[in-house]
């Protein structure tokens, strides 16, 4: 898997940059043309299967997406029967196979913008997912150290409370 | 250095899998602390809190310096390590998310294949 990383270091690996005060920005390639990547961003049956991944201690429990400018998402997190914590905000711009923007609100107001670009090359697809906060502040804290233990320990909390 | 990343993340993933070693986190993002205090805290005995606080600073999330005969125990070691930290959590964060997605798509890609050959038959 290493060897095969080495061989082409552009694929299948994950870069995350604090590119300004306000903004952090991932990036990946995948190994499919943008129409199919942006069809896993939008859908939520297929949205659902990736978003949370195991090792981030979180299941989802309910995913609603209208994918639409003004259209609204909700994707809730749970263990059991109980929703323990909700992301939710509404679509900016909606362009098929390239772009997507959405508000972030559980935080309130002036939460901070996502933005994914999907740029095809050769069959592959450059992802760029970029978070805009309203100010430094609001991403120092968004970074700080004990906000991100708090979450952490959240979600520990969780997983270990769902573990037998 | 992917592979220093990935044993260093597990390690404070095992640090913090810990109640105690997250009180004492949440402690010291309070104030710094000895590890006497500490002690006194969580009635612990010291032994018990140092090997606790051994942990934490293998994983890189709390530092101490002995100073005497008392040794100070605070969080991580300065702030743009920490964000470094955190950048590279969240980085893993998504690292496992698009190693999901990976799967999802290769779905996708398998599905229209086999969907165009049934069109062109």
């Amino acid at each position: 898997m290493d060897a095969r990383r080495e061989r082409e270091p552009s694929l299948e690996r994950t870069t995350a940059e604090r590119t300004s005060d306000r903004e952090i920005v991932i990036r990946r390639t995948f190994n499919a043309p943008a129409r199919i990547v942006f069809e896993a961003w939008t859908r939520p049956e297929l949205f659902k299967r990736w978003w949370a991944p195991k090792s981030s201690g979180m299941s989802i429990q309910s995913c609603e997406m209208d994918v639409r400018v003004g259209g609204k998402y909700r994707i809730a997190f749970g263990n059991g029967g109980a929703e323990s914590m909700a992301f939710f905000g509404k679509y900016l711009e909606v362009t098929p196979h390239s772009r997507l923007v959405w508000t972030n609100e559980e935080g309130g107001d002036g939460g901070p913008i996502t933005t994914v670009t999907f740029e095809e090359r050769a069959g592959k697809t450059l992802l760029a997912l970029t978070e805009v906060h309203t100010s430094k502040q609001c991403l120092d804290d968004n970074l700080g150290f004990a906000d991100g233990l708090r979450e952490t320990f959240g979600q520990l909390d969780e997983l270990l409370a769902s573990l037998p | 250095m992917v592979q220093y990343t990935q044993t260093h993340f597990d390690a404070s993933f095992a640090a913090l899998s810990d109640v105690t070693r997250r009180r004492v986190l949440e402690q010291l993002a309070r104030a710094d602390a000895t590890i006497t205090e500490l002690a006194d805290k969580f009635d612990m005995s010291l032994t018990g809190i140092k090997k606790h606080v051994g942990v934490l600073e293998q994983a890189g999330l709390v530092t101490t310096e002995k100073v005497g005969r008392v040794r100070t125990c605070r969080l991580g070691t300065c702030r743009l390590e920490e964000e470094a930290a955190w950048i590279e959590r969240y980085r893993q964060l998504w690292d496992a998310r698009f190693n999901e997605l990976d799967q999802v798509i290769e779905e996708l890609k398998r599905k229209e294949k086999a969907d165009g050959r049934k069109k062109r038959t």
